[in-house]
């Protein structure tokens, strides 16, 4: 097996990275990976900027992962990648949601919203997928699965295709969302990455 | 074996049942809050929520002497509020075996402070053990309840965040069938009159000398040898943080039980390697006593007190060495405080109470600490669970003393909260006449813990229907005037205005109590489906006062007021405070 791996989730309050994450410990778990994965519940949860990492590997130790060590950020928010471009590894990706939420300093005028993110983060970086999800869920019938979209996209970038992420999806989510779930990802997985 | 992914929290709650615990007693607090949820979740077992860590503890102490396997959980600041009865229950000792877990936050993801506690254990002369991993979450809770019954003592299990919330592989086993041991009346043992209490004090002192023996034998204790140059010392998930810097390149003792110490072991450790280091989040709890034995030792000299550690840390402090960093950017995010979720319904009295510049906010622990946030920034004070009544009445004392009287003391504080420890401070303002306002902000459970019922809700922890408290009555009955008592929905503007009103000009003590449920309990995100607030944007004048309620569902956008409709719930309050009357509400 090849050295650890490391994926970070990072997003906003609510728009669900722990589920993804779920997602994706248990598919490499049930694939033979050591795996950790670490997550903050509590005041964040409400509209704060939230981190889940995933670590897999032959063996992993700390749940935590070091900055310029990730081999991909998933931002589930457009500028949520530019807070944590720094734990990005020479070379790794960016899966990034074209999608903004403006927070409560912004609101009020006390802050401003970057402009251009994704151009000037494709300036610095140049492996960045950047993908809608937010749309393409919503399209499918719930933004609420924009979460899976972008694992769909996250798994395409990790290749890791030959795991059956459709039945671990099944495995996970309630009944009634496991076709829209499936579908999010498969259209998250059909994106393109270069 | 099968193998699954569990957090710290389910592999303890696992742990407990596999080790044949009877009975589970606790109140929500993070990072402990899914050690219940989940044990609940398993069969034969009885789970409750208590209203706060000191009753939970006690009704845990009374199973223990009962003869029943117990487990009670808390967060660090929640061991405070059970310190009384853990002192006690330190000299009686057990029947059945008892854990007690305390969930430390180092880094304050979610705490009001970064208290240690693992120096509860020699204070209150308990055993303590500290798994690193869900695994050992598992084997140690299995571990800890035969400790506990073997030496006579109650176990302090203490966890951190890190170890609590994050998700590691575990092998699962079976449980063990566990009889609930005879009761048998023996007051020497179980009441703490001081004729009773002086001998025990000296069986503690003997208990603590074989559990120290135990702890030079027990393999919760272990030695790992690699390169000898470095030797490293250290407990819960520093030990992972330090394996993942270091791997083969240092030795390591392994700490699993740190009370008592295994002092055998670290003196023989300390032989063997070149330079010692002790690796521990927070305090130098290992490295005090481990220096006090005359062992040469490096620790808070290079690695910090203040917040949690990381690998990163480690490199720096140790070998010297900053991971290189590839990618810069100067797109700045923008700043994410927490704020109270669209729909909230605490946010009305907030937004009403905001408008008044003469008001001094005692705040407590909830969602509704957010009152502080901008653009509301109601409240002043907050310091720990229940604290906003009594920390008012003082403050509503310092003026009157001082002959202040341009100020207005209003305290708030949850259903929950209140429940937990507010309604002694409710009843002091009665007896002492403190004429200060307390909000209760009624929402029918637990909030900010993620919705765990409450003596309010209607329920148990176990699903079973409960009489819901009537706090109106409760109010009533602590002595505050029925003239001097206001219930409203906070989702009613008008009505909630006219409250506060009259309880910023009262003279007596004065209760409001807003009535709502939290609007992310899933029977009102059902109830509610399809409801939204939207703006007819030829009648929006871009004022933004709608902007003032806080609600982030707001967007103000290339000169555009709008409302996001996969956030908004349609609680209305945008609604009521637009001047012009452009937002409707759809879908009812």
């Amino acid at each position: 097996m090849l050295d650890s791996k490391s994926v970070l989730f990072v997003g906003v309050g609510g728009q669900g990275t722990i589920l993804a994450s779920k997602i994706l410990t248990e598919g490499l778990l049930k694939s033979g990976y050591d795996v950790k994965m670490s997550e903050v519940h509590g005041m964040a949860q409400r509209g704060g900027s939230v981190t889940t990492q995933v670590r897999f590997g032959e063996k992993v130790y700390s749940p935590l992962i070091e900055k310029g060590k990730v081999d991909v950020i998933v931002s589930f928010e457009k500028s949520e990648a530019a807070r944590y471009l720094s734990y990005l590894k020479k070379d790794g990706y960016i899966v990034v949601n074209d999608y903004e939420i403006h927070p409560v300093p912004v609101l009020i005028g006390k802050e401003k919203y970057p402009e251009n993110v994704n151009e000037r983060l494709t300036d610095v970086a140049h492996n960045i997928v950047v993908i809608n999800a937010a749309e393409i869920a919503g399209n499918l019938g719930n933004i609420k699965a924009q979460n899976v979209v972008l694992l769909g996209a996250l798994i395409k970038v990790l290749k890791l295709e030959s795991i059956n992420w459709e039945a671990v999806i099944s495995s996970i989510v309630p009944p009634k969302a496991i076709e829209i779930n499936k579908r999010a990802f498969k259209a998250g997985n059909d994106s393109k990455v270069e | 074996m099968k193998k699954v992914i569990m957090s710290g929290n389910e592999a303890i709650a696992r742990g407990a049942y596999e080790a044949g615990c009877h009975i589970a007693s606790a109140y929500p607090g993070t990072p402990s809050t899914e050690i219940l949820e989940n044990f609940a979740k398993y069969e034969g077992v009885y789970a409750e929520w208590a209203p706060n860590e000191k009753v939970a503890f006690e009704v845990a102490s009374g199973a223990a002497i009962g003869g029943a396997r117990t487990l009670t959980t808390m967060k660090h600041v929640g061991l405070n509020v059970a310190a009384d009865p853990l002192f006690t229950m330190a000299y009686e000792g057990v029947n059945g075996g008892f854990v007690v877990v305390t969930a430390d936050d180092p880094g304050m993801h979610s705490s009001q402070n970064e208290q240690d506690n693992r120096y509860y254990a020699p204070h209150a002369k308990v055993a303590m053990v500290e798994p690193s991993d869900s695994q050992e979450c598992l084997d140690y809770m299995k571990e800890a309840y035969e400790i506990s019954e073997k030496f006579d003592t109650l176990i302090l299990f203490r966890v951190t965040t890190r170890v609590c919330h994050s998700k590691s592989a575990v092998e699962l086993g079976e449980r063990k069938s566990v009889a609930v041991r005879p009761y048998e009346k023996n007051t020497k043992k179980y009441i703490m009159i001081p004729a009773h209490s002086k001998p025990k004090h000296y069986e503690v002192e003997e208990r603590l000398e074989a559990l120290r023996q135990y702890s030079n034998i027990t393999p919760l204790n272990r030695i790992e040898m690699g390169n000898t140059k470095i030797g490293i010392i250290t407990s819960g998930i520093s030990y992972q943080y330090s394996k993942e810097v270091f791997g083969d390149n240092a030795s390591y003792l392994k700490i699993g039980m740190s009370y008592p110490l295994p002092d055998e072991m670290i003196r023989e450790f300390a032989t063997k390697v070149e330079i010692l280091y002790i690796i521990e989040e927070n305090e130098p709890y290992l490295e005090t006593k481990i220096k006090a034995m005359g062992i040469d030792c490096i620790g808070k000299e290079i690695i910090p007190i203040c917040d949690e550690l990381n690998p990163d840390i480690l490199r720096k402090a140790i070998l010297g060495e900053v991971n290189t960093i590839t990618y810069t950017t100067d797109v700045q995010a923008p700043s994410r405080p927490p704020v109270l979720c669209p729909g909230c319904p605490h946010r009305g009295i907030f937004y009403h109470v905001s408008k008044y510049k003469d008001i001094i906010a005692s705040g407590d622990i909830g969602c509704y600490t957010l009152g502080m946030a901008e653009p509301l920034n109601v409240t002043d004070v907050i310091t720990c669970m229940g604290a906003s009544i009594s920390a008012g009445t003082g403050i509503e004392r310092a003026n009157m003393v001082a002959n202040r009287n341009d100020k207005k003391v209003f305290a708030f504080i949850g259903d929950s909260t209140f429940f937990h420890s507010g309604i002694t401070g409710l009843i002091n303002t009665v007896y002492n006449n403190t004429p200060i306002v307390t909000c209760i902000l009624d929402n029918r459970i637990t909030g900010m813990t993620g919705h765990q019922e409450n003596p309010g809700t209607g329920k148990t922890l176990m699903g079973t229907p409960s009489p819901m408290i009537d706090i109106e009555k409760l109010v009533l009955a602590c002595g505050i005037k029925a003239e001097n008592i206001r219930v409203v929905d906070p989702y009613k503007l008008e009505e909630t205005k006219q409250a506060v009103k009259e309880a910023h000009d009262s003279t007596e003590p004065f209760v409001i109590i807003t009535k709502q449920p939290c609007a992310l309990i899933k029977d009102v995100l059902k109830a509610r489906a399809g409801i939204k607030c939207v703006i007819d944007q030829e009648k929006c004048k871009k004022c933004k006062t709608c902007l003032k309620t806080g609600c982030p569902a707001l967007t103000f956008r290339d000169g555009v007021v709008s409302i996001d409709s996969s956030m908004c719930n349609g609680c209305g309050l945008c609604k009521q405070v637009c001047p012009f009357k452009a937002i409707e509400k759809v879908g009812e």
